[in-house]
Parts: structure tokens; sequence; C-alpha cells
């Protein structure tokens, strides 16, 4: 079937702000998908609220709309822009329930709008649950048992039906709060009943439990005319059970056999067709490891993660071509790609293997349950591809930068037998770790699979690995233990620190012997034709077959590996521009990343794609092949920066800000200097190694003091202490690895913080915009709402802001981006800290401001100036709008982790509210980040002493708006007598109605609770309940400046939202 | 023990040695299936090859009852790597036993990937796979290019024939080197299946009076099969519904008037897409073939393409004009490989006048 030119014009929904569970993955299919609507001459208007995503960039769409994702707001974009068609299917769940929610309103059959890909019966028949059980039923597709029930008698009626253990998952609770496994009566009552409570609509699910069966998935491809590809299959090592998004996967599939394999991928065709997909699509399995008995889990009728996965894993452009059979082409008339010579209907075959491990946050949230289930809370993931699975585990797990090389990294030598083996039956993201400790000390596989049922195969995989280190440790290292090693990529490092040698010797030997990476092709199709797209992975011991190419200009532009909080899309979004914009200048463009999920690491955003860690070892080899004539670090965030020495060491140019004037901002002296050259006044501090000489200069600074290291990003491990425990705690954990730079401890100076991206041509700047937050410093920038323009400061604190951007710019030579975040107290502007480098708000701030400064910066980089570019230098003139960054967390996702914020980043994600008014904006803002108030009107206050004046003017609004305020004793009590009628409740220990109560109630729109101590909050109060409202799904505050700022956006709610098409936006 | 794969060209690739330690000369031909390596084994079409697995860990679930034939048939194997410890629950051993228990050499450790890439460019070509460390390059390389594959249908065809019981239509069989899964696909659907060696007459096998006949897969060059073709035009003549895999189809077509010729790689994996020409429905196949018919050949009075390779545009399927005959280059009956087209099976029977 030709391509359907009634469409013209097409919507494309995005997936909103970056949560767990719906990450970057979304902004690699919307823009692939986009690029190829375009492709096709389609015009293409989209909608996203996040805007660190480079779909949302004017080059990618026609119509640029950073709006809520909210049937509304969708609505009045359809009714302005008048689009022939929607495609949802690439926004994830959000994207889809959104084009769902407008199909069955009617609203888009009344205005002549079509649902393309995939129909809205089709996705009603996939997601809702009793559809799809019908339909599976009705084509003899087997699922696990399950029934939902309103009371404990039901739950146990039923399951004596199907037999212990069962699945518990009440209904509407977040982060699987409630949930459980039952092996006996005793136990289903104990967990139905709490569950029961817990669940705002008292209903919990009870299903037959298959924890424990291999876990696969198939990514499927469906056209029109009912032809059906499999991309993919990926298999999870960690059995059902895991969330497949938090466990390490495969591809493809490996101990299944070809009757298994076939068997489950005639079942995924056979649903498909059932289900009448158009497009991508992905369904997931259980087997039974002793059986031919399989259940089909879910079917997820859109592109997903595991999509991206599968792309990056075969080279299967899933998002490209379900967007092009959303325009009524069939699988046999789509080219492919990679190969251009086989069509996009056939199977890619891989002559490789694939790991996929994902990137947990418990290294962010120490409280944080690190245990894995069924409810996702991996923030990223990394994959890496090897001709072996040990060596693409390895790969994998140097790409995570959380300090793992390989087995060893996290020691459990300390436990004991009986401890060890009480560990094994801990789920939890170290479980490979556990495994080969228990190895190494001799236990059984069958035992080991007992306890994990993790399969045989794979444990044995990790015996080969913990072997090597045995041999690498017992034995003379010869050449040919040595090439062993590096054909199951044991790194440099880890094979000096187990031999004892250095690790230059080791490379040396390497290369004395010539073992030396070589590089192999992902060409969809096992070899068996000859393909156009250099997309690469590493070997040893193998033909390299990487084109050697001598372009003019070669650049080398480092990704920023696994999303975590901290270092996200953002970077990505960077990365590219960056590439871009070298390719324009004419620049052979070379990128290495190992993030599946990214735009970047698609097959034709650079010149060259390598799949790779981003170690120095790693780095290297590929650099001693490309022989680039310079690098770009500044745009991959602190994974790339930290290279930028290994980089030099290897010979390779810097381009742009020079390594020294990176370091000069970083280290706590050198910087002092600069600042005391150039005039600009910072909080007093020092610097400092042990908790000993913290306290002191505390103490010499009085306290509240901000402590954290240097070099990181996100501000992770970053702490306000108000005294010296806290200093002891907290030195403690950042000291939990050891550092290479001294911890900066400084004075706390509590002002309005204010952000700053500018371009430095080594002469000039442009300041595209001034940053303000609403939150005053204390709480991380990431973390904060951010408003451009500025909307308080004065314009003394503004020509400050500017000349002192100038000053810091020139003195550390920045060619490129600089970020500078500065306090502004009584009309004194000091810096807080200087990034010589991209950061997280330049997607933001270009978009809002029309000013491409990646682009900017990678032209002056090569030479360019600021004026030749046609900019004036400077603060470029205001936009005519107000556009508010407002943060976004994940936290109902991760269990016991603490909510409250600080120096230290914890949003996941951002989403954009612009608008011609401030509060407007503001609106908008808490909208995209999902805060849908007032609901009940009923609302809870806890605050600290230091806060309860001024939580009276906060009580007060909300009093206005209809709120019924409860509060704690004190806070009630002060509230009380300040004229607030503030209800008593009582604290959770005491007698009931307790706060806690209130919050199980399920008729709570808000609690507002500023913790008690810094952020060493230790009263299991406040965490108690800021849990629990998590957890519940009530928003929770934690800082009086983000009640006001929701008080005002709530005040204004009832104005009629005007959509802004960004990509009109001009700014010269 | 070291082995070495030395191709006709002169490239040597030096791996471990696995099976059996003899040497071999053999045609050598890659396949890009990821699973399925016991039924690329156990399938006779391979006889008089040896075997290159694109797929680099080979063994992982070690062996299984899921064989096509009653042995492995290549002359030779060869893989990246072999899983030290098979784990399935129906595993019975490892690939390596079973390469010692047939005697069939091969080598491991190679770089499959290189190999693969130069029987791409170069096309299929011989190959000897020794563990002689002092070969000697001079004196192999006019052996390779003198070898022949020959007449391989006669070692892999059955030696009498074999009743599988039904109550539905009846079949016979034509055993040119057929996998288990033709008959078993067959029985499945309640026909009753005779299988006949290769060289039954077709006077023997219209004699049983069937409801229809069944031309397997096989190996080899089908113009080496002068004999057979001899007796399919014979059962072609009989008006008697015919369902033709693979060799069996390419025999068919010399048989009526048709050329064959010798593709220069060939197509081996499971992920072909052919497309339906009535339907222009695409399915993905499992395939295994180096010949394939000449549509160029064709004589539009006596068959019609019915099915096409999306990827090259070459033969996949024929439909005999005016008769109950049909025949397909592709494997219908998947083992390995996706069982997309098995509804074949079911138009064969329909083709017979009956229902499944």
């Amino acid at each position: 079937m030709p391509r359907n030119h009634d469409i013209k014009k097409v919507l494309v929904i995005g997936s909103g702000p970056i949560v767990i569970g719906q990450a970057a993955e979304f902004d690699y299919a919307g823009t692939q998908a986009c690029r190829s609507l375009k492709e096709e001459g389609v015009e293409v208007c989209l909608v996203n609220s996040n805007p660190a995503t480079i779909m949302t960039d004017k080059e990618i769409a026609d119509q640029v709309y950073i709006e809520p994702l909210t049937a509304s707001v969708l609505e009045e974009i359809i009714l302005k822009e008048k689009p022939d068609s929607i495609l949802p299917t690439l926004g994830g769940q959000a994207g889809l329930n959104l084009g769902m929610e407008l199909a069955e309103s009617g609203f888009l059959e009344k205005h002549g709008v079509k649902l393309i890909g995939t129909t809205a019966e089709t996705i009603f028949k996939a997601e809702d649950r009793q559809a799809f059980k019908d339909t599976m039923e009705k084509i003899g597709e087997p699922c696990a048992a399950s029934q939902v029930v309103k009371n404990v008698e039901d739950g146990i009626k039923f399951t004596n039906t199907i037999g212990y253990p069962v699945v518990l998952r009440p209904a509407f609770t977040l982060g699987g709060s409630g949930g459980g496994i039952a092996h006996n009566e005793q136990e289903l009552v104990d967990i139905l009943s709490n569950g029961l409570r817990l669940s705002r609509v008292g209903e919990v699910l009870v299903e037959r439990c298959i924890a424990g069966w291999k876990e696969v998935e198939y990514e499927v491809m469906r056209d029109a005319n009912g032809n059906c590809i499999t991309v993919c299959n990926m298999e999870n090592i960690d059995p059902v059970g895991v969330h497949t998004g938090d466990s390490i996967v495969v591809a493809p599939s490996q101990t299944l056999g070809d009757k298994e394999y076939q068997m489950l991928r005639s079942s995924a065709l056979n649903i498909i067709n059932e289900l009448k997909i158009t497009g991508g699509c992905n369904v997931q399995y259980a087997l039974n490891p002793d059986s031919f008995e399989y259940c089909v889990i879910e079917v997820n009728p859109r592109v997903s993660r595991s999509s991206a996965l599968a792309s990056k894993a075969t080279g299967y452009p899933i998002a490209k071509v379900t967007a092009k059979i959303a325009l009524g082409y069939t699988l046999d008339e789509i080219k492919n790609a990679i190969t251009q010579k086989t069509y996009a209907s056939f199977e890619p075959m891989l002559d490789y293997c694939v790991v996929k491990i994902p990137r947990l946050p418990f290294d962010k949230f120490l409280t944080a349950k690190r245990t894995l289930t069924t409810q996702m809370k991996a923030t990223g993931e990394v994959m890496s591809i090897c001709d072996n699975f040990e060596g693409a585990l390895m790969k994998a797990i140097r790409s995570l930068e959380q300090h793992v090389d390989c087995l060893r990294s996290y020691d459990f030598t300390g436990l004991s037998d009986e401890e060890l083996d009480e560990q094994l039956h801990v789920v939890d993201d170290r479980r490979i770790w556990v495994i080969a400790e228990a190895l190494r000390r001799g236990v059984s596989y069958d035992h080991i699979y007992d306890i994990t049922k993790i399969d045989r195969w794979f444990i044995d995989k990790l015996a080969i690995l913990v072997e090597m280190e045995a041999r690498l440790e017992k034995e003379e290292l010869t050449v040919d233990l040595l090439k062993e090693a590096k054909r199951i990529e044991f790194p440099d490092t880890v094979i000096a620190r187990l031999t004892g040698k250095t690790e230059e010797e080791i490379r040396d030997m390497r290369y004395a012997n010539g073992i030396v990476a070589a590089y192999k092709m992902v060409d969809t199709c096992a070899a068996e034709f000859a393909a156009e797209t250099p997309y690469y992975y590493s070997v040893y011991g193998s033909e390299n077959e990487a084109a050697e190419t001598k372009p003019e200009k070669k650049v080398l532009v480092l990704g920023s590996g696994p999303i975590r909080i901290g270092q996200g899309i953002e970077f990505d979004f960077c990365s590219v521009h960056c590439t871009w914009a070298f390719a324009k200048e004419g620049w052979e463009t070379v990128i290495v990343n190992n993030n599946p999920e990214t735009v970047s690491t698609d097959f034709d955003i650079a010149d060259k794609l390598y799949f790779e860690p981003l170690t120095a070892e790693d780095v290297e080899s590929i650099v001693n092949l490309e022989k680039p004539d310079g690098a770009v670090v500044q745009f991959g965030g602190q994974t790339a920066i930290k290279l930028t020495e290994a980089l030099m060491k290897m010979g390779v140019k810097i381009l742009g800000t020079k390594a020294e004037d990176v370091d000069a901002a970083e280290d706590r002296e050198l910087f002092d200097e600069i600042l005391e050259q150039t005039g600009i006044p910072r909080a007093a501090g020092g610097t400092v190694f042990t908790a000993e000489e913290a306290k002191e200069v505390a103490n010499r600074l009085g306290y509240p003091v901000l402590v954290r290291p240097s070099y990181v990003l996100g501000g992770q491990g970053m702490k306000i202490a108000f005294n010296d425990e806290e200093i002891e705690e907290f030195i403690g954990i950042i000291n939990r690895i050891a550092q290479d730079h001294p911890i900066l401890v400084d004075k706390y100076l509590q002002g309005k913080e204010i952000e700053v991206d500018a371009v430095c041509d080594g002469e000039d700047i442009l300041i595209p915009g001034i940053m303000e937050h609403i939150e005053r410093t204390g709480v991380h920038s990431g973390d904060s709402i951010s408003v451009y323009p500025a909307p308080t400061i004065s314009e003394h604190v503004k020509e400050t802001i500017v000349e002192y951007t100038k000053r810091l710019a020139r003195a550390l030579h920045v060619v490129g981006l600089i970020n500078i975040q500065f306090i502004a107290m009584n009309e004194e502007v000091y810096v807080i800290e200087v990034n010589p480098r991209s950061s997280r708000t330049v997607p933001y701030i270009s978009k809002v401001t029309g000013i491409p400064i990646v682009d900017l910066a990678t032209k002056v980089i090569i030479g360019n100036t600021i004026k030749g570019l046609g900019y004036k230098p400077g603060l470029a003139p205001v936009a005519d709008y107000i556009a508010i960054k407002m943060p976004v967390f994940s936290f109902e996702k991760l269990r016991g982790a603490e909510i409250s914020l600080g120096p230290e980043m914890k949003s996941t994600g951002e989403c954009l509210g612009i608008a011609k008014t401030f509060n407007e904006a503001l609106y908008k803002a808490f909208l995209g980040a999902g805060v849908t108030l007032p609901k009940y009107k009923q609302m809870i206050m806890t605050v600290k002493d230091a806060d309860k004046e001024e939580a009276v003017g906060v009580a007060k609004r909300f009093e206005a708006l209809g709120y019924k305020i409860y509060a704690t004793r004190s806070t009630a009590k002060y509230l009380q007598e300040h004229g607030v009628a503030a209800l008593r409740v009582n604290k959770i220990n005491q007698e009931s109605p307790t706060v806690m109560d209130l919050i199980l109630g399920h008729k709570i729109d808000l609690v507002i609770d500023t913790p008690t101590q810094g952020n060493g909050d230790k009263t299991r109060d406040g965490f108690l309940i800021r849990r629990n409202a998590i957890e519940t799904g009530v928003y929770c505050i934690t800082s009086l400046d983000t009640a006001n700022a929701l008080a005002r956006s709530l005040e204004t709610a009832d104005g009629k939202l005007t959509p802004i098409d960004i990509a009109t936006v001009k700014n010269m | 023990m070291k082995a070495f794969l030395i191709l006709e060209d002169g490239n040597v690739f030096t791996g471990t040695s696995i099976g059996s330690t003899r040497e071999v000369i053999s045609e050598i031909v890659f396949n890009t299936s990821m699973t399925g390596y016991l039924e690329v084994l156990t399938d006779p079409s391979y006889a008089g090859q040896a075997v290159v697995m694109t797929y680099p860990l080979i063994g992982n679930y070690g062996i299984t009852p899921d064989q096509e034939s009653k042995r492995p048939w290549p002359d030779g194997y060869i893989v990246r790597e072999l899983s030290r410890m098979p784990s399935n629950f129906r595993c019975e051993g490892t690939i390596q036993d079973y390469l010692v228990k047939y005697d069939i050499p091969g080598v491991a450790g190679i770089d499959t990937r290189a190999l693969t890439k130069i029987l791409r460019e170069k096309g299929t070509m011989n190959g000897m796979i020794t563990t002689n460390e002092n070969y000697n390059l001079d004196e192999i390389i006019p052996r390779l290019k003198e070898y022949n594959t020959g007449n391989v249908v006669d070692k892999v065809t059955c030696d009498k024939e074999r009743v599988l019981k039904g109550t539905g239509k009846k079949v016979a069989l034509l055993d040119l080197g057929a996998k288990n899964n033709i008959a078993q696909s067959l029985n499945k659907r309640g026909c009753e299946v005779t299988i006949y060696p290769a060289h039954t007459s077709a006077e023997t096998i219209l004699a049983s009076n069937p409801d229809g006949i069944m031309l397997s897969n096989g190996p080899g060059d089908p113009k080496e099969c002068t004999e057979i073709i001899k007796e399919i035009k014979k059962l072609y003549d009989s008006d008697t519904p015919i369902f033709a895999i693979c060799l069996g189809h390419q025999l068919m077509a010399l048989a009526t008037g048709a050329d064959t010729h010798k593709m220069k790689y060939g197509h081996r994996g499971g992920n072909h897409p052919v497309k339906d020409l009535k339907t222009n429905r695409v399915y993905i196949s499992s395939q295994n073939h180096g010949y394939v018919v000449d549509t160029e050949t064709l004589d539009p009075a006596v068959a019609k393409p019915a099915f096409v390779n999306v990827n090259d545009g070459t033969n996949e399927g024929l439909e005999y004009v005016g008769k109950n005959i049909f025949t397909v280059q592709f494997h219908p009956e998947a083992c390995p490989g996706p069982q997309d087209s098995s509804y074949l099976f079911d138009r064969f029977i329909e083709m017979m006048g009956g229902k499944q």
C-alpha cells in the first residue's frame, strides 16, 4: 500500500517530563519519527511539556508547543493548528493515554482528526485489563490468572482456586506500596488488608505468582496489510519479579531453544494480528523454565523503552518505520536504512550479544529500598555490544559510572557463608556481585539457581569471569592469558589491580603484542549484506572493519552515558546539537556513547557511532583508530569532562575551553585566586579531606555550612550541615568513595539564586537570558522552579551578573559554554559555582530565547566570534513572555527515598510553563508537572519552628482558596494564634485520628512539610508523613517558596490557557 | 588442539578443534539463524557442506530432542564460541560430544563474521578443516578447487518406505532429504503420510493412489538428480495434487522445462521475507538453499511465480498453470525458524479436497 496522501499535517504527542519509567527513549523515538514524517513532506506539529528534548527543536518539527500534556491544552492546539491526524504511539504511556482521551471524548471525530498508527479500539483492547484478558482468551493465549478483589474474603476464595503463592497489587498506589507476594493464607490476609487500606479505590489485584519464570520480550512490527515481523527478542537475566526496566537484559535470548523462541514469536505475531496493531509493539512473556508453559505478561501497543533498546541492539529503526507505517506504507515498501539494500520487512539477525544494565539511583537515595520489584526504579540504562556475553557484561558494568568495573566492585567478602546465603535471597542491583562472591566460595550453580532462579547459563558466564579474576591473580600474565582476559573485556585497570602491575605496564604489554580492540559493524543482517552505516562496537581478537577515514577535519564528541539524576537528557541534547553544528561546518563527526535511550546513539546522527563505555581505555582505542583532530568534552556532562586529562595524554586536542581552565573552576585555591583577581565575592569557605578538618572550618565560618565534593554534577553528596554531628555524617557518606579531590565547606548564604548560561568566544560573551529560582538558596538548582526572565532582581543586580559573567568567562579563558550560579542578597551578588561547560539549563534557555547556544558555542569553538555570527555581545533582549521550568520528581517509585529538597539534586526531569503572564506560566508549569489541584481542598501543614512565621502567610493564601488546613500540634497552635483556622491533628505515635489516618483517608490534596533540621531530618514522623503522602499520590512540598508559588498558580487557575508555538520565537 | 579452516581463495582461519579431528573438504556456507543450531545440524540439506554459524554463541541449550533427522549431516561445523555449559530443561548433552559421536570435525574460536564477509563478497567456496599444523597450501588449494559436492541426495534419503498413520488425506512424501517436520506438519493435520525413498518410481507412488504428493527438501545441485527429475515429470503428468519444498520445488521446475542456477552465496537463515504475489502479504521464512529457479526461464503457460523474495527479487515459489501443483523455495515446515508460512500445509490439504 503506498503512502496515504490525505495525511498532510500530523500532531505528534511527546511523553512529557522524564520520570522513572518514562525517560529519554521517547525523545529518541519521537525525534526519529518526526524526521521520518518530515522526510515524507508531512507537516509536523509537536507537543511535549519537556524542554530538554531534541524533539521540541524547531529543526525537528514545524510547530513546537512546550505545553502541559492535558486534553484541554491539546484541544486548544488542535483547534489552532488544525492537524488532520494525531500520532499517539510515540510518546510513551502519557502520549497514548492522551490520544485515547481525545478519541473517547469524541473531540477528534468532531474536528475531523484521525488517530494514525494504531486505532483507539486496538489501544483499548491492549490497555484495558479485562478487554485484554478476553482477547487473549479468545485467541488461546495464556495469561496469569488474576482477579480484582475488594475484600479479604474474596481474595482468599480466589486464591484457593489458583493456589499459592499469589502476587497482590493494590490499585492506584504508587511505587508498588502495599503489594507483595503471599505464600500462605496468613500472609495473604496481612498483605491484602493493608493493600486494601492503602488503595484509594479499595481494590487489590490478586494474581497467580509466576515469579522465577524466565522473562522474555519480543519487539514486533506490523503494517496495515497484516505483515508482521519481530525486530528482536530479549531475555531478562533477572527472572519474572523484577521490572524489565530494572533487569539486566540480554539480546537476543540466550537460553531459549528454537522451539521456545518460535513458540513465543508465533504467539507475539498472533497477538498483534488479533489486536490489529500497526507500528511497533512490545509483548512480554513469562516462560516456565521447566516446560513449554508460558504466560503473556503484557502488551504495549506503542513504542517503548524496550523498542529503543531493540532498535539500538539491532540497528532496526523502529520509530522511523512506525511513522512510515502510520502514513500507509507497508513493510516491504520501506527501505532498510542501514543496509540500503534490504527492506523493513526482514528480521534483523545479530552476530553479537547485547547486554543492558539499568542505572539505579541508590547512590543518590541512600535511604531508598534497594530491592528490585515490579515497580521500576532505574533512571536510565547502559547497553554494550560484544561478540561474547562475558565481554558485553563487563563493558556494560563499566559504562554505568557507578564506581564499578568488574565483579569485585561491590565487596561481599566480609559476609559469613550464612550471611552470603541470606544475601543471595535479596533481589537488588548488586545481585550479580553477590553471585560472583558465592561462586568464588564454591557455592554450586544449582544452589545459586534454586535461590535466584537466574538461569545456570548466566551463572556459568559469571563463573567464567570469576575464574579469570583468579587466574590473573595467581598465574603469570602471559600473552595468551592477557588475550583471553581482553577477549572477555577485562579493562586494563582491573587486570593491573589483579596482577599487581600498573595500568601502563598492561597497556604496553598489549600494544607490544598487538592486543588491541577491533571494531565490528552493527548491520542488522549478520554480515549477509554489505551495510552502509558505520555503527560500531569493539571486540578483541578479531579483524577490524571500521573504515579508516581521513577527512579534512574530524571531531570526537563524547556523550554523557546513562541518564541519572543530575545528568539527564539535557546533555544528550547538547551532544547532538554539537555534532550537528560540526557537521554543518564540514567536519566529520564521531560520537562515543553507551546509552541506548538517546538520540545521540541513533545511527544517523554522527558520521560514525561507537557504542562503547566512556572510560579512558575504551576511548583511547577509538582515538588510536580514528585519530581525531580534536575532541569536545564540554557538552557531555561530567562523564565527558572527566575524560579530559586522559584525552590530553593521548595527544588529542581539547577543543574549546582548555583543561587547565576547567580545573581552575573546580580547584578551590585556583578559583579563589581568580575571584580575587576579578574582584568577585563568594561565600567564605575552605577545603578539607576529613571530618575533623571540616568541623574546624565549619566552626570558623559558623553554621549552617554547605558541604560538597568537587567535580560532581547534580550536587551529588552536597548537604547543608547545621552542626558537627551532621558534618560527621555527611563527610562519612562522601568518603565512602575515595575522593581524588578535596571536599568543599562553604558558609551557607540564604538569598535569591540566579543562574546564567553564556557563550564566550574568549573575548565577548553572549548571555541569552538570566534565570531566577523561586526557592531560596539551599535547594539544588536542578530542583528549583526557575523563571526566565528573572522577575524580581533589580537592574543593578542584572548588570552585576552580566559583568561578573564576563569577567569570569574571560579569566577562565572560556571558549564555548559557561554556566554560573549566583546568589543575590541585599543587592550584593556572590558566586556559588562556575561550570565552564554546558549545563542542565542549556536546552531550556535556548528554546525560550530562540538563541541556539550549543550551535553558537560549537561555532565559537571552531574559531568564529559572537560578533562574526551576527550576535550582539552581552545580555540578549528579553523575550515578551515568561517561561518557568518546573522540576519533576519520581519519589513515588523509590520506596524509602527522602523527598525533602536540599542542595543535592533529586528531580528526574522537568517541564516548562510558557505564557504571556507570570501566573499563567506558573500554572502551566505545575500542570505540566502533573499537579492538578484543587481536588478535595484539604491539606496538611507541619513546619519547622524557623518557618512558622512565614507559614502563616502561606496558610492564609490556601485558606483563601477554600482549603481546610490540618496541622500537627505546634504548627496548628501557631497558625491558630495568628488567625488561621487550622485543625489540630495528632502525630503518628499519638492516638487516632493521626496525620497518617488523614493521609490514608485519601481526601488530602497537599502536604506542606518543611523538615525540622537541614536535610538530615531524623524525626521519623516527618519522614513517614512525606513518604506516605507520596506513596498514596498526595502532592508534597518541602519548601515554603514552592508552596507560595503553588498558591499563586491556584489563585489564577480558572483562566484559559493559551498555547504558544515556540518555533516562532526569534531573538537576534 | 588447533584447527584450521583453509579456503579455496587461500584464506586461512585458525581456531580450536571441536568434534572430530578428521580432515575434511567441503563447500563452506553460512547460516544466520540465532537459534536452532540443532535443527540446522540435522537438516539433510546440509549434506555435502560445512556450515558456519554467524551467531557467535552456539550450543547454549545443548542437545535436545529437536532434531530434523536421525543424525547431523554437515561435513564440518564452524562457530565462534561453543557454550561450555549448556542449560535447558530438555538438555541431553553438549554439541562437542555430539560432533565427536558422529565424527564431524569442526572449528571454534574463529572470526566468523570476517569469514562470512569473505563468503558474501566472493561467493560460496570450498574449504578444508584440518588439525594438521603443517598444512601445505600449494598442495591443498588445487584439491579444494577440484572438489565437487556431487550427488548427495542418495546419501540422505531413507532406504525404505515408512508410514505415519493418519485418518485424513493420504500423502506420498518423496524423501529427497526430508526434514522430519514436513511429515509431522502433514500428520499433525490428520494426513496419513507414506515416506518413499528418493529413487522410488512414479509408478510405485501413483499405484498407492495418494490424495497428494509432497516433494521434500534436500541437498546439492538439483541438476545432479537427473533420474528423479524424470520421475517427477511423470508425477506432474498424473494430475495428482502436488506440493513441493526447496529441492522438490527446483526439481519440479527442471522437470517442466525451467532452469536453475547457483546463487552467489545462497539464502540460509530464518529471516527472509517472501511475498505471496496473490495477497501481497509478506511472510518471514526459514530458508536453506544455494540454488534457485531462474524466473526468466519459466514458460508462463506452465508455471507462474507465486512467491518472490523481497530482498533480492529471486523466485520463492511457483504455481503450475492448469494443475493442482504449487511449490515453494522456502521452508514452511520451519524448524528452525519462523512458522509464519505453515498455512501452506493447510492450503495443500484443501487442494487435495480435504479440510484439516
